[in-house]
């Protein structure tokens, strides 16, 4: 079979696509170590604009930003990953019930909804229950949208991994507990960990959701670039771009890493 | 000797599919018993309700005395070795041999030197530290026996532990495993599809098709006299001939073979008219007048024996078998030879 390379216009194709996709990164982050106050003429390479982050008349605002961003991210990643560990158990665990492709289809319901539907409705919801938006409804906004990156990854792992561990942890005098706890958790924990990782990125780079229900003086890492980015782009905006972009990065690889670790230590 | 299983009209229903119907069947302690049939016969079905993993719909599962229906697994003093193994894989050798005893609350300690032991017992102590993905599908299945039989079940229950293996391999764990049962006492309860195993290692062999015992004996009871069709024709190989039944006196049966010749042979059951008896290939020789006339279609070397493919002269189809000696004298293919039926070969068989 002839390699995909030999396929006619494969080469334009795909360099067009990359540099669609990747040129604006890449112009971000060159940027991101220019020396002038300028984002269009070159000046040099510095790192003044990422201590300008750090130290420059925005830095508080940003660093407040930052925290509730990773805060909010842990939280709502770890609530969405618990919650996906359960779903998936009785998904694939749990036999045939009534309902289990309704129940499908609403675990993975957030990733088809167009976002700015949940953003609105989010607040409707927020507003009529008498919620004050703020940390809690971010939170728990995040929480919703989270839950499906988590469940997939794990529902993968668990999908591959034969009962037949269960019974036989069972058969050897292990409670129910013991035998989730001992075999199939650590069995699922490769799985268990891309979701999460997943779903900590997915949290920490929402805008659209988060501008909704964030409320008056609240802000995530996002929401304040946001806000910045308003008032005229300045060089400081690319240099915290980049460090947002390396920690996504860092987090998918990881997610990606852990996932083929688990591959291979399977049996 | 004294019953370790005693299995009681045990019925197993999935919706409206029975898996199995009222199978009553009596194990002694410290036999080797095994569960012969072909797949979806029901014998793994009745292995999972021993072992916890099935609930019975209706009837009653003694283990010593004790009814278990309804006890989760964990709670019953079984052990269960899987087809695939089933060890964890994140687990060491070691770790995985010793899991049931920290299960049942044994000391590091006790359990480390307890597990070491039966890694002992089944040559792999060097690999205790190994993960399970290191080693070779025969190692898999001796940690899976060792881990099985630490905790001193009363019962081992075997699921065709000897499926994933390759032909050597298997034979050399069949005289290991038989070993392993007459050395630990334990009560072997092993399943297979396979009646060469079946015959090899049992103490007794529940033969077993569509959910219902079809018959339990000795591997000779059940080769030499089997009581049904479903046996003879499952165990071995075997000829099953249309014959007419004159009458039936006792345990014998006086019947004529197709080509009108009588003979008395050994019955089970059915009373006159049009049924089948079972031939062994082997209990058949070549004579000057026989019982049987058949043409020789085409002769099969397998080294030790010699298979003729024959076909009667009133058209069915039948086999024979000789020992391989160099005084056998073999008719050409296409002639026509009588058959001589053994004292004994033939057996008058229930529908």
């Amino acid at each position: 079979m002839k390699g995909v390379r030999h396929y006619p216009g494969f080469l334009p194709m795909a360099v067009a696509c990359l540099i669609i996709l990747y040129a604006p990164l890449i112009v971000v982050m060159i940027y991101s170590f220019n020396g002038s106050t300028s984002i269009t003429t070159w000046g040099g390479f510095s790192w003044r604009w990422y201590a300008d982050v750090f130290t420059g008349p925005e830095a508080p605002r940003f660093k407040a930003a930052a925290w509730n961003s990773i805060t909010i991210a842990v939280l709502a990643a770890t609530t969405a990953t618990a919650i996906a560990v359960a779903a998936s158990l009785a998904m694939i665990r749990g036999g045939r019930f009534r309902g289990k492709s309704a129940t499908f289809a609403l675990i993975n319901l957030p990733l088809m909804v167009p976002e700015i539907v949940v953003a609105v409705a989010c607040l409707i919801f927020f507003t009529t229950i008498g919620l004050t938006t703020g940390y809690l409804t971010i939170l728990i906004a995040h929480i919703t949208f989270c839950i499906p990156f988590a469940y997939l990854p794990i529902a993968a792992r668990l999908q591959g991994i034969e009962d037949t561990y269960e019974q036989a942890a069972r058969d050897l005098y292990a409670s129910r507990a013991q035998a989730f706890r001992l075999i199939l958790l650590p069995l699922m924990m490769p799985g268990i960990l891309s979701g999460f990782l997943l779903a900590f990125i997915i949290s920490l780079d929402d805008f659209i959701i988060t501008n909704f229900v964030k409320g008056a003086g609240m802000e995530t890492l996002p929401t304040a670039i946001f806000g910045s980015v308003k008032q005229g782009i300045k060089p400081n905006i690319m240099a915290i771009s980049t460090m947002m972009l390396a920690v996504s990065v860092i987090f998918v690889t990881l997610s990606y890493l852990v996932n083929r670790i688990g591959q291979r230590t399977r049996a | 000797m004294s019953t370790a299983i005693d299995i009681r009209s045990v019925v197993k229903r999935y919706g409206t599919a029975t898996a199995l119907h009222g199978v009553s069947l009596s194990i002694s302690d410290n036999e080797f018993f095994t569960l012969l049939g072909p797949s979806g016969c029901g014998k793994t079905t009745l292995l999972r309700c021993i072992a916890g993993f099935e609930d019975v719909t209706e009837g009653e599962i003694r283990l010593f005395g004790q009814n278990i229906a309804g006890l989760e697994p964990n709670h019953r003093p079984v052990n269960t070795v899987f087809q695939q193994y089933a060890l964890f894989p994140h687990m060491t050798v070691l770790d995985n041999v010793a899991f049931g005893l920290k299960m049942k609350g044994m000391g590091l300690a006790d359990r480390t030197a307890r597990a070491g032991k039966m890694l002992e017992m089944v040559h792999l102590s060097a690999f205790a530290d190994r993960l399970p993905s290191q080693l070779s599908g025969g190692q898999q299945q001796r940690v899976a026996l060792a881990r099985a039989l630490a905790p001193e079940p009363k019962v081992l229950l075997l699921d065709e532990p000897l499926s994933a293996l390759d032909l050597k391999l298997r034979q050399a764990m069949r005289v290991e495993l038989k070993t392993l049962q007459e050395q630990t006492g334990i009560t072997f309860i092993f399943v297979t599809h396979d009646q060469e195993e079946a015959l090899t290692m049992s103490d007794r062999i529940a033969v077993m098709s569509q959910g219902r015992v079809q018959q339990i004996g000795t591997a000779r009871d059940i080769y030499e006299a089997p009581v049904n069709r479903f046996v003879a024709d499952f165990i071995g190989e075997t000829n099953l001939l249309e014959v007419t039944v004159e009458r039936i006196e006792g345990d014998t049966a006086r019947v004529i073979l197709p080509g009108g010749h009588a003979i008395t042979c050994a019955a089970v059951g059915n009373g006159p008219g049009k049924h089948h008896i079972s031939i062994r290939p082997e209990r058949l020789s070549l004579a000057a007048t026989g019982d049987l006339e058949a043409v020789v279609e085409r002769i099969v070397y397998l080294g030790t024996d010699l298979q003729l493919l024959t076909r009667l002269t009133t058209g069915e189809e039948f086999h024979i078998r000789l020992q391989n000696s160099a005084r056998t004298a073999l008719p050409p293919p296409g002639s026509t030879v009588a058959l001589h039926l053994e004292e004994g070969a033939a057996r008058l068989l229930a529908d």
